[in-house]
């Protein structure tokens, strides 16, 4: 039989406000166990939440961006369950009325793009880390993560296959960071990722069994989690078994997905309106002013760059995967260099010493402006290509601007026909053979000409024009 | 001359003020009156000596180099058990709690301080504010002081019992379903149930978080005048505190009662009243005739569901709000424990009394998947027509009045094996926290047994100071001898 798979995504996202959600604790990641805590996150006795003004705006932007409807009245809501991991034994939570409702994100799939529905995202505060690693049989809490600001965004289950789960959460992750609501990042836990998976024969449309996968830390690993997962289920099916209702962790060093925890009876939250807060009320205006903040999003950021700067798609895609990489290339693109070599450079030359380095591209001594002015000096003849990669290696080190190190290196293109046609006849008059050769229909012995020129002018002739004194002098 | 723990809050701020006495004066005088008195009462459960004279001394040294004092300068204050304190202990009267240590002061404490005001120590209560007669602290048994062997009525029953035997001059409870005005009435001082959102809760350790608000025991409505002026106003650490101006209450104190109408629920003047309490009150009505005030009679249809509705949204939100109690972070752990489930367990079993855990029960089964709409959906709604009831009243009448308390102090051990009796205490006072509205429990004489009985006022939403008016004017004028408890 044939299956297909059917899958649902939902992204814990912390937003990177200064302070937790409820109190005015920061929210920095680094720091010492229960250094970040305050009465109210920590639970004591008579205290009150007060929400964050700033989450409410980076998660209507979040939603915005997702193509959500902003809800004009909404509410935070209790969720009861004991566990030491929250300072009150319900965490603030959105259930009802969330936030943001129905919205989409279009990805690429097999190059045409599909719409993954968003089925809500709603605003909670995180829980406390446990701690097993004391020793002595003990266990500790650290409450920091306590009341950190998350945004859980719910799919529809509108995805087919692991690659289009990737590309979710690659799009998601891009527009979240251009948005400046989230770091996005998976090790440190700011953002992460639950897949439902279940499969069902081609063509029916009820839906299977699922299982969740959690705790995966990366991409990468979601994707390769859902397609062992999706393998698994459809092995278990045709073997006659049935796929059981539960959780399912990832072994990234196994490569298998594993029983975490079997389906209990469904856990009953006791969800009620959290007394302690009054409703959100987000009007017009409000959205309004959210709505003009916003960035220009990925996909059409692409499109223009596509567009307007003749880039291919995947360049475009390369280029704009982070707002400082389209940032910088932009800017070098509008100060009037050539925007195909400078996409070529970015992702080639500057990218390799940038990863070498492990630097961003606005961490480095090479700004824009040095980079468009390097490309000048190329499209004017006075460097090389050869040359600008030495020159670019200097920049990089150095931070001087291109025309400085072309000077104090003499590294000026000899674009002077007189002085090259010398070099060029010395050349031939020194190579009989390889002349003869050419004049007898060997064309390739050109390249050997052109490399002894080069060798001979430490790279600095100018290739078109050594080219054009070299046909002529062969008589060619 | 009176002993100056005999006198009110305003005549010690004022002659604090003029220097005619200073602040440790009075603070010794104060603590003298428990020493000799609080063993028979027992309303507090912990005084602070030293600290009380150290603020005494504080005050009495602004006052000595002319800096401006504070609205409650030198008056000797009492707290409920459950407002926290950097003094001294907040266990809400709960074993759960025993030993534990706030660290940092409730919205109205920081208020009472910024007011110079002197605080004494604190006093008991029913385990978290559930109950209305102070029999379920934990801790120990206040006795009424105008019949030692009769409850204060609670929640609040320290803070009554502290004013009405002269152990303190103003007192700050809460109230969720008439825990203010209930033992105010039962002890015979005043007390008053401000608005919902008038008084910050942030220190205040919740029961029912949407029906909770704090507010002043005192010895006449001048000084809950007074009292409210200095609590009340918007906090920023309480989202639904109301961000409106507080005007001075004093200054609705005109002494009479003209032009104001007053209401008289015919739902609650029938036959289930008695007789003493009904001609206290007809005795009340005469009085405000004669200040000024038009009565008529208006209807309150869904009150009868009140105790209902109350008992499934309270006991609801103090589900959840106990949850916090487990043994993991401060309070009583069982040492026994071996498990988290066992900690959970065994701590809960043991930390929390039988009232206490009989409302967590009845919170999460009216919260249940199943139960929800049949029980805490259906009372929302409920709670919403009795809100209703109210503002059409109150397009007929500026004020209501009813009975405090169906009956005045009741003996030890009366109600505590029918908890609905005891639940229907509050008969006349839970619709009140329901609506959010403000309501005052001001004395209005003695019953045959030497009992306080307390006439209960009620206003519009945010209108202290039309129920203080009317409350104050009342009390000009009623002529009753009260009197004191013959306690010492």
């Amino acid at each position: 039989m044939q299956y297909e798979a059917v899958i649902g995504m939902e992204v814990h996202v912390e937003i990177n406000t200064k302070s937790k959600i409820f109190c005015g604790c920061s929210t920095n990641f680094h720091a010492p166990p229960n250094t970040n805590v305050c009465p109210i996150c920590l639970g004591m006795p008579g205290v009150m939440p007060v929400l964050n003004r700033e989450m409410v705006n980076k998660s209507i932007a979040a939603g915005l961006a997702l193509n959500c409807t902003i809800s004009r009245w909404s509410k935070m809501d209790r969720k009861n369950y004991f566990y030491p991991d929250q300072s009150k034994n319900y965490q603030i939570s959105q259930y009802d009325l969330p936030l943001c409702l129905g919205g989409w994100l279009e990805i690429e799939v097999n190059g045409g793009p599909k719409r993954i529905g968003i089925t809500r995202a709603h605003m909670e505060e995180d829980t406390a880390r446990n701690v097993h690693t004391l020793g002595g049989g003990r266990s500790g809490v650290d409450f920091n993560r306590c009341g950190m600001p998350l945004l859980e965004i719910v799919t529809e289950p509108d995805i087919r296959s692991a690659d289009e789960a990737y590309a979710y959460l690659t799009e998601l992750k891009q527009i979240l960071q251009y948005l400046d609501v989230s770091d996005c990042n998976m090790e440190e836990g700011s953002l992460r990722a639950e897949a439902n998976i279940s499969v069902r024969p081609v063509g029916t449309t009820s839906f299977g069994t699922k299982t969740e996968v959690k705790n995966v830390a990366s991409f990468s690993g979601v994707q390769k989690a859902i397609e062992f997962e999706i393998k698994r289920q459809i092995k278990t099916l045709n073997e006659g078994g049935a796929v059981m209702q539960e959780t399912r962790g990832w072994d990234a060093d196994r490569g298998i997905t594993f029983t975490q925890r079997q389906k209990e009876s469904a856990h009953d939250y006791r969800y009620f309106p959290e007394p302690d807060l009054v409703p959100i009320v987000v009007d017009a205006a409000w959205e309004q002013g959210v709505a003009e903040s916003l960035p220009e999003l990925p996909q059409a950021r692409r499109a223009r760059f596509a567009k307007d700067y003749g880039l291919s798609a995947y360049d475009a895609q390369v280029i704009t995967a982070s707002q400082d990489y389209a940032d910088y290339f932009e800017t070098v693109a509008r100060s009037g260099a050539d925007p195909k070599q400078a996409a070529n450079w970015m992702m080639g030359d500057l990218q390799a010493l940038l990863v070498d380095a492990k630097q961003e591209i606005q961490d480095g001594l090479i700004t824009p402006s040095h980079l468009s002015n390097m490309l000048k000096l190329i499209e004017d003849g006075t460097i090389s290509g050869k040359i600008a990669k030495d020159v670019l290696a200097d920049m990089f080190a150095s931070g001087k601007q291109p025309e400085a190190i072309v000077r104090e290196k003499g590294l000026l293109q000899i674009s002077d026909s007189a002085a090259l046609e010398g070099i060029v006849r010395r050349i031939l008059a020194d190579n009989p053979k390889q002349t003869a050769e050419f004049r007898a229909g060997k064309e390739q012995v050109l390249g050997f000409f052109v490399g002894q020129i080069m060798k001979a002018t430490q790279g600095k002739a100018n290739p078109k024009l050594v080219n054009d004194i070299l046909r002529r002098e062969l008589g060619a | 001359m009176t002993a100056w723990h005999q006198k009110t809050a305003h005549e010690i701020r004022d002659a604090v003020a003029k220097r005619e006495v200073s602040a440790t004066e009075i603070t010794r005088s104060y603590l003298e009156r428990i020493e000799t008195v609080d063993d028979k009462v027992q309303a507090y459960t912990q005084v602070w000596r030293s600290e009380a004279l150290a603020q005494a001394e504080a005050v009495d040294r602004k006052a000595a180099s002319g800096q401006a004092l504070g609205p409650l300068a030198g008056v000797p204050v009492s707290l409920k058990e459950l407002l926290c304190t950097r003094e001294g202990e907040t266990t809400c009267a709960s074993k759960i709690l025993k030993g534990f240590k706030s660290p940092y002061d409730a919205h109205v404490v920081q208020n009472l301080k910024a007011a110079d005001a002197v605080l004494l120590g604190k006093v008991n209560m029913d385990e978290f504010a559930m109950g209305s007669s102070t029999e379920n602290s934990s801790i120990q048994r206040t006795c009424n002081p105008w019949n030692l062997n009769c409850v204060p009525g609670g929640s609040s029953g320290g803070s009554a019992a502290s004013v009405a035997s002269d152990c303190a001059a103003l007192s700050l409870g809460s109230d969720t379903g008439g825990s203010i005005r209930q033992p105010a009435a039962l002890c015979g001082c005043v007390g008053l149930k401000p608005t919902y959102g008038r008084v910050s809760r942030f220190g205040l350790v919740a029961f029912a978080s949407s029906l909770d608000q704090i507010g002043p025991f005192s010895k006449d409505v001048r000084d809950a005048a007074l009292a409210l002026n200095v609590i009340s106003g918007r906090d920023p650490l309480d989202a639904t505190s109301a961000n409106l101006p507080v005007p001075d209450y004093t200054a609705a104190l005109t002494g009479d009662m003209k032009g104001l109408t007053v209401g008289m629920p015919i739902e609650y003047f029938t036959e289930d009243l008695n007789a003493e309490m009904r001609g206290l009150i007809q005795n009340a009505v005469e009085v405000m005739k004669a200040q000024g005030a038009k009565v008529v009679d208006i209807s309150l249809p869904h009150s009868k569901y009140s105790v209902a509705v109350y008992y499934i949204i309270a006991t609801a939100e103090a589900s959840a709000n106990l949850a916090r109690f487990d043994g993991v972070r401060y309070g009583f752990r069982h040492p026994g424990a071996q498990t988290l489930q066992e900690m959970y367990h065994l701590t809960k079993t043991e930390g929390f009394g039988t009232e206490v855990k009989r409302r967590i029960m009845l919170g999460t089964y009216v919260l249940s998947s199943g139960y929800y709409d049949a029980y805490y959906l259906k009372a929302q709604k409920v709670r919403t027509l009795i809100k209703q009831d109210f503002d059409r009243a109150f397009e007929q009448c500026d004020v209501i009045i009813t009975p405090t308390s169906p009956t005045a102090a009741f003996e030890f051990g009366a109600k505590t094996t029918n908890p609905l009796e005891m639940y229907l205490s509050d008969v006349y006072t839970i619709s009140t926290n329901l609506a959010a509205i403000p309501g005052i429990s001001v004395p209005c004489g003695l019953t045959a047994a030497g009992l306080p009985a307390g006439l209960q006022i009620l206003g519009r939403v945010f209108e202290e100071a039309a129920i203080l008016r009317a409350a104050h004017a009342y009390e000009q004028h009623h002529g009753l001898a009260m009197g004191k408890p013959a306690l010492a």
